[in-house]
């Protein structure tokens, strides 16, 4: 009878746990095929891109299974390649977005004055709407890949910032930090070795979960002309073009990368939130 | 010398937990505290070891106040063990935030070398106990602070680690603040008794 109760309850609650595994191991490979895509988008050659007059504007078929546009450039080919800035994009201003929320969350250690200037900060960024913010930086640095960059990156980290900051408050108040200060460790110990390796999965899923929001809003403002020149292949660019071919009825011009860049955006998203789930990193702790 | 000088403290703004206290502590000599419970024993020990700040009063140790930056003489081994160390670190890690420690001087705390790649979650509160004495027990601490150290032990363990500490006392000639609610246990341990109620004049509150 024990027994049965001690084999029955173990098996139900793994059997949750097993689903989130395998949501996250589904995630996980649509990022890896998208990864995928994104890797050949360097690999493809510029062939594809040459201009072509006569097969101009022609509908999606097996040739073109995203159509061509107006200079009968293959629709297909632009967009992964249009992927591929966004994702770099996106990755590198999600990466520096997440040292900043880490750097500057990690003030509070080291005096009340700076910490307060970095509530007051995040409460700032936070009560003006992101759109905004991001095009007054990238406009104000003169736009193109350094502005959108530097725009995506300084407007993403506040949410991170506050959660970080959390649970490093959480931390700096326990009895085994009093114990580290009065052992004459400094802050700057206590936080590498105490306080960094609690804040590594928060960081992580933080990072990951920014990265789709950095991909969208680089997307944005550059369609809306306030980030990459015309030059760059990016998605944004193939997009505010395409609005002019709408109304003549060139629909895929517009649909096509439009789902791609959504499809790639869900599927990093969807990665992040799976990852929190197993991890739990607001419950998790070791037993 | 550990003087404290008439400190007072409170977590909230407008009621002390004591209130002017002040005590010495020589070095070698064991000084038991006595006093019920929840009267504020360790939030004192506390603010003697550094952990929270005095709002009034001062703590001089040797001559000295001592600073904010390295390791203070004054350690303090608390009620609760499993609060005082990481929960995600192995215990070897423990040790060596503090120093390195011989075998010999481990095994005389009844530490087994096997509990060393064990996280603190799977260790007894006894145990654990015993990696803080070590921790704090370095050549650089002169006053050590036991605040109900050994409640939670049964009667031989107990015995045994009183053993070891008293004679480790003796022989650096530590000051001991022995702090406890038991009565019998600081007569057998300590020189002299003082009782926290009438330290702090007789009333905690106002
Ligand atoms: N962090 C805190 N914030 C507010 N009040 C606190 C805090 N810690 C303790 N107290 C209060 O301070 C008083 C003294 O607590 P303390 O832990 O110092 O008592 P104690 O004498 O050590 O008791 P015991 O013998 O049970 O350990 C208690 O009334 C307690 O409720
Ligand atoms: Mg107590």
């Amino acid at each position: 009878m024990t027994e049965a109760i001690s084999k029955y309850w173990p098996l139900k609650r793994s059997g949750k746990r097993n689903r989130r595994k395998r949501a996250l191991v589904f995630s996980g490979i649509a990022v890896a095929l998208f990864l995928l895509l994104i890797a050949s988008g360097f690999l493809i050659g510029q062939e594809g891109l040459r201009v072509n007059f006569d097969g101009a504007f022609s509908a999606p078929s097996l040739a073109h299974p995203f159509g061509t546009d107006w200079l009968g450039r293959d629709m297909f080919i632009r967009t992964v390649k249009g992927l591929a800035l966004s994702f770099w994009v996106g990755l590198l201003a999600a990466f520096i977005s997440a040292v900043i929320a880490l750097l500057l969350s990690l003030l509070l250690l080291v005096n009340k004055t700076l910490d307060s200037l970095v509530t007051g900060l995040i409460d700032l960024f936070l009560a003006v709407p992101h759109i905004v913010s991001l095009i007054l930086i990238s406009f104000m640095l003169g736009g193109g890949l350094y502005g959108v960059v530097i725009a995506v990156a300084l407007t993403h980290w506040p949410r991170l910032a506050r959660l970080l900051r959390a649970e490093i408050m959480q931390i700096k108040n326990t009895e085994y930090i009093a114990v580290s200060r009065n052992l004459g460790k400094s802050w700057f110990w206590i936080a590498k070795h105490h306080i960094l390796p609690h804040l590594i999965p928060q960081l992580a899923i933080g990072f990951i979960l920014m990265f789709p929001h950095a991909i969208l809003h680089e997307a944005s403002i550059t369609f809306l002309g306030f980030g990459l020149s015309s030059e760059q292949p990016a998605i944004g660019i193939i997009l505010s073009e395409a609005m002019g071919y709408l109304s003549s009825g060139m629909w895929w011009l517009a649909v096509f990368p439009g789902l791609m860049l959504l499809l790639m955006v869900a599927v990093f998203d969807n990665l992040g939130r799976n990852l929190r789930k197993v991890f739990d990193p607001l419950k998790g702790q070791k037993q | 010398m550990l003087k404290v000088n008439n400190i007072s403290f409170g977590y909230h703004r407008d009621y002390w937990i004591f209130d002017e206290i002040s005590l010495e502590l020589k070095p070698g000599e064991v000084l038991g505290l006595y006093g019920s419970s929840g009267i504020g024993k360790t939030t004192f020990a506390k603010v003697v070891a550094g952990y929270l700040k005095a709002d009034k009063g001062s703590i001089v140790v040797d001559g000295k106040t001592p600073l904010q930056k390295g390791r203070n003489p004054v350690q303090l081994i608390g009620q609760h063990p499993e609060k005082t160390i990481n929960p995600r670190w192995l215990m070897k890690q423990v040790l060596k935030e503090s120093g390195d420690f011989s075998a010999e001087f481990l095994q005389e705390l009844g530490i087994s070398q096997e509990w060393m790649q064990r996280y603190p979650s799977q260790l007894s509160g006894g145990e654990l106990q015993r990696f803080c004495l070590a921790r704090a027990l370095v050549p650089e601490t002169r006053y050590l602070i036991a605040d109900e150290m050994t409640t939670m032990l049964d009667a031989i363990t107990k015995a045994q680690i009183w053993e070891t500490v008293l004679q480790l006392v003796e022989q650096h000639q530590l000051g001991m603040l022995v702090i406890s609610h038991e009565l019998s246990l600081l007569e057998k341990t300590c020189d002299r008794i003082l009782d926290f109620q009438e330290l702090s004049g007789g009333s905690s509150a106002f």
